[in-house]
């Protein structure tokens, strides 16, 4: 187990070390000299000359790499060019937003997913089944911006029960908060929602026809236990395996809801920040993006050899 | 009166093609304490049969006609609920599979608790102390380690034993055991062969026994039913059977015994296993068999008495007086 | 069994099928649509003052944009949008994916560990980033879009490719052609690619639906196609301004954007039913 984790720490370090190298080098390669950039179109020669001395710009670039990564690990990712804020206390204001966001969808996607998809599984061929499906194919097919636009024409506009965008923090007041909330959640929850219950379904279909199952069953043991520990047990890993990988679809999805609902987080920033060129943020937010990815995915790694004895016990890979 | 009386019993199964017709009128009777065994080839429609008594076929997909009767209680029309209760209880399973049908996800010594919890009400310590002698009574040394290891741990025999240990768990008063030793190392078959006997002689359980070895047929049951293409076409006491087979099918499966070794395929019975959506009123087996004549293709033998308890279904049998 | 017999009677299996045939027109009519509909359709450009934000009529079916420009036009030339963006992101994935995955699958020992490492991490990035670097650097535009959709998809596959050169090698008439030297040339057209053919179409057939609907989010987020050119996700922003007076507007392209993929996903599932038994369920 603990050789298990090891390995995977060594290679997210690994993943850690080529991503920051990518987005150096993905720096450089922006159109223009970067100095010029970061001091404005306004500026004179002279300045963009401090600015290339004061970044560093003149040194080779390995060097440069360098001094990348001391100030990145350091928190100092430079100032917005829009409002001269520090990116990294921007940043600190945005993520948690994103992350409460993010948080509720993955909620109500596993409540309304997970159960639709043992449903479906259970009731195979029958009514259940079809709806669950046809909701799957559903929430597969529509956009989540255009869910999120039918959302606000139909609780915002037509009935007027919900606040159309905006946002309240948490922290301010917890009702007007979970109010502005709950429609962004369900739009971005929808969308993996069907994607959990697709594969929840496929998963618990070839639980339920393995042959531990029928053991299940022969011990008598009522179908609750037989589907609810017996089968679902066996499913989890899969359905562990899935959220990992919808993890990077989950922050797209982020993006385009707070642009729909106007929601200050960090999607928003991403958007925002390349409409107006401003390099240091977009610099900041993929750097984050690719370390949380990391991160999280390093989590579901563990989750996952925790649900499976075969690697919790014996360390070995995946495959 | 028998404790297991199956009349009549046909099982098909509908797939996309159509109707798959796995059993066709079966009847059988099982007393306490004997060992039947129910022999053939795969697909012959032995494992139906058997599954068909605590009904543990697909529902949604089998069509299920006829009668099986435990202690005169009929289990085909049965509620669900009921039928849990003999599952596992009265009457218990060891599958064929060692290496897929334990739950991966599930300690072993759990997977045997939770049957006696189930059916005997134990508590979680009661059933584990119960687990644990159940291991040691079919031959797994250490259990009190083994309990707490995963399925993925153990050897394929070992595995086997732990089905065992579930299924002999309760107590139950049949016990259906669907190729236990086709996975096995010789020298640990003959030990799985020890405890059913030893179960039988203890508890008087009885026990079918589905296999296509004739040897273990010979080693341990008491009587014989030799299926093909979905019918009996044989039924004796192991001995006489032996003795004096009177189908040719059945001589034919005891020719191929020596060689049997290779996976107790039958290459050298030749041709085909008829197609089991279609039933002519023919004998299934009259282009595999050498004494077949005009009338094996005008209707079908009915299964008749050859001898005391002997019947076969054969217009040309062999052997006999 | 000759291949004639084995395609007719996938074809038969597939056509009993409801949902498939449901989603094999819906694909049909979306491609007719981009194909055909802006020749029927007039011009997408011409702004009329007159209905400015129109509901549906007569003379505008869907209605008009704040520009007053007939949304059907529109909506027929974002249909061309729609494909351009789906398949050349696809055909850009297969052009680069497929070499990789040959190479890392014959030459296990040097390339295989380094491309399915660097596959792994890919996976599962999320593309909106990826796309938003790439927007940052070459400017927001449609060759932005297809070369984020295709990126995208490149792993998946490098990794179906690769999986079939590693299963195709393990078959004994392969082992056979090898063994007598056959070249690595003659392996992969004889053997490999034929085998690629089904897991690559049924890959597409997600791949597709999931280039459509980044398409439309990009422009929708304006780092994709950019006004005035009509894309459905661009039809959307505009929509959005104008949602109380003219909820229309956000109605119909994001309704294409769903049949559309709806349609390609019940292709899907159709497909990987028929030829791909392994997943089948």
């Amino acid at each position: 187990m603990l050789w298990f984790i090891l390995r995977r720490c060594g290679s997210a370090v690994i993943v850690l070390f080529l991503s920051s190298v990518l987005i150096f080098l993905g720096i450089r390669a922006l159109p223009g000299d970067p100095a010029t950039v970061m001091a404005g179109q306004e500026a004179s020669p002279a300045a963009i000359e401090a600015i290339r001395h004061e970044f560093g710009l003149d040194k080779p670039l390995p060097a440069q790499y360098v001094d990348y990564v001391v100030q990145t690990v350091t928190g100092n990712f430079g100032r917005s060019t829009q409002d001269q804020l520090p990116v990294i206390d921007i940043l600190a204001e945005r993520i948690p937003v994103t992350l409460e966001l993010s948080a509720l969808a993955m909620l109500v996607a596993i409540i309304v997913g997970v159960g639709a998809g043992i449903v479906a599984a259970v009731r195979r061929g029958r009514f259940a089944d079809y709806v669950a499906t046809g909701f799957g194919l559903a929430g597969l097919s529509v956009p989540h911006f255009w869910l999120g636009l039918l959302g606000i024409l139909l609780f915002a506009v037509t009935w007027q029960v919900l606040p159309a965008s905006g946002y309240v923090p948490f922290t301010e007041d917890p009702g007007q908060n979970l109010q502005r909330m709950i429609l962004p959640a369900l739009v971005l929850g929808t969308g993996f929602a069907a994607i959990l219950m697709r594969q929840t379904r496929s998963a618990m279909l070839g639980a339920l026809s393995a042959d531990y199952v029928r053991t299940a069953r022969s011990k008598g043991l009522p179908e609750v236990k037989v589907v609810g520990a017996h089968a679902l047990r066996n499913s989890l890993t899969t359905v562990v395996t899935v959220l990992g990988l919808q993890l990077g679809a989950l922050i797209s999805g982020a993006v385009v809801t707070e642009q729909i609902f106007v929601i200050p987080g960090f999607g928003k920033l991403t958007v925002d920040a390349v409409l107006t060129r401003n390099y240091p943020v977009i610099q900041a937010v993929v750097l984050v993006t690719v370390v949380g990815y990391v991160v999280v995915n390093l989590l579901v790694d563990i989750a996952y050899a925790f649900l499976n004895p075969r690697i919790r016990l014996s360390g070995g890979g995946h495959d | 009166m028998s404790l297991l009386e199956i009349t009549d019993l046909r099982v098909g199964f509908r797939t996309e093609d159509g109707l798959v017709q796995a059993v066709r009128d079966i009847s059988l009777t099982l007393d306490e304490g004997e060992i039947l065994a129910l022999c053939g080839e795969s697909g012959c429609g032995k494992s139906v049969t058997a599954m068909s008594v605590p009904r543990l076929l697909p529902p949604d997909t089998t069509e299920l006609s006829g009668s099986i009767k435990l202690d005169g209680r009929e289990l085909t029309t049965l509620p669900e609920s009921e039928l849990r209760r003999v599952r596992g209880k009265t009457v218990s399973v060891v599958f064929q599979e060692p290496m897929t049908s334990l739950n991966p996800s599930f300690t072993v010594g759990y997977q045997i608790a939770e049957v006696l919890r189930r059916h005997e009400g134990l508590s979680r310590q009661g059933a584990a102390k119960r687990a644990e002698e159940l291991l040691e009574l079919v031959g797994i040394p250490a259990p009190g380690r083994r309990m707490k290891e995963y399925p993925h741990q153990l050897s394929g025999g070992m595995r086997q034993r732990v089905m065992i240990a579930i299924a002999v768990a309760c107590s139950p008063r049949v016990l259906i055991a669907d190729e236990p030793t086709t996975a096995l190392d010789v020298t640990i078959q003959a030990g799985v062969l020890d405890v059913f006997r030893d179960l039988r002689d203890r508890l008087g359980t009885a026990i079918i026994l589905i296999t296509h070895d004739l040897g273990v047929v010979a080693d341990i049951a008491d009587r014989a039913v030799v299926m093909y293409a979905g019918r009996a076409v044989e039924q004796a006491p192991v001995a006489q059977l032996f003795a004096e087979p009177r189908h040719p099918y059945t001589l034919g499966l005891m020719k191929a015994l020596p060689s049997a070794a290779v996976n107790g395929r039958l290459a050298e019975i030749p041709g085909m296993v008829p197609s089991p959506m279609s039933d002519p009123d023919e004998c299934a087996f009259h282009d595999r068999c050498p004494r077949a004549q005009d009338d094996c293709r005008l209707s079908r033998p009915p299964l008749e008495r050859q001898a005391d308890r002997h019947l076969a279904a054969c217009f040309h049998p062999g052997g006999g007086k | 069994m000759t291949e004639v017999m084995r395609r007719t009677r996938l074809w038969r299996r597939f056509r009993r099928r409801p949902m498939p045939m449901a989603g094999l027109v819906l694909v049909i009519a979306f491609v007719l649509l981009a194909l055909a509909g802006p020749l029927v359709t007039g011009d997408p450009a011409a702004q009329d003052y007159m209905a400015t934000l129109a509901p549906p009529s007569g003379a505008h079916p869907m209605g008009t944009d704040d520009l007053g420009r007939d949304a059907l036009a529109r909506i027929a030339h974002g249909a061309q949008v729609s494909l351009q963006a789906g398949v050349l992101s696809t055909l850009l994935a297969m052009a680069i994916g497929i070499p990789i995955g040959l190479v890392a699958g014959f030459y296990r020992r040097w390339l295989d560990p380094i491309v399915m490492r660097l596959v792994d991490v890919t996976l599962a990035f999320p593309f909106l980033v990826f796309a938003v670097g790439l927007a940052a650097i070459i400017g927001p535009s449609l060759k932005g879009v297809v070369l984020a959709l295709g990126f995208a998809q490149l792993p998946a596959v490098i990794r179906i490719t690769r999986g079939e050169v590693l299963a195709v090698r393990e078959m004994d008439y392969v082992a056979a052609a090898i063994a007598d030297g056959a070249g690595d040339g003659h392996i992969i057209f004889r053997y490999v690619l034929p085998n690629c053919a089904s897991p690559l179409i049924v890959q597409a057939t997600v791949a597709i639906p999931a280039a459509i609907i980044g398409e439309s989010t990009l422009s929708f987020l304006g780092l994709g196609v950019q006004p005035p050119t009509p894309s459905w996700g661009v039809m959307l922003t505009t929509a959005q301004q104008y949602l109380s007076d003219a909820p229309w507007l956000a109605i119909w392209p994001g309704l294409m954007i769903a049949l559309a993929t709806l349609g390609f996903n019940l292709l899907g599932d159709g497909l990987r039913d028929v030829l791909d038994p392994r997943s089948a369920r």
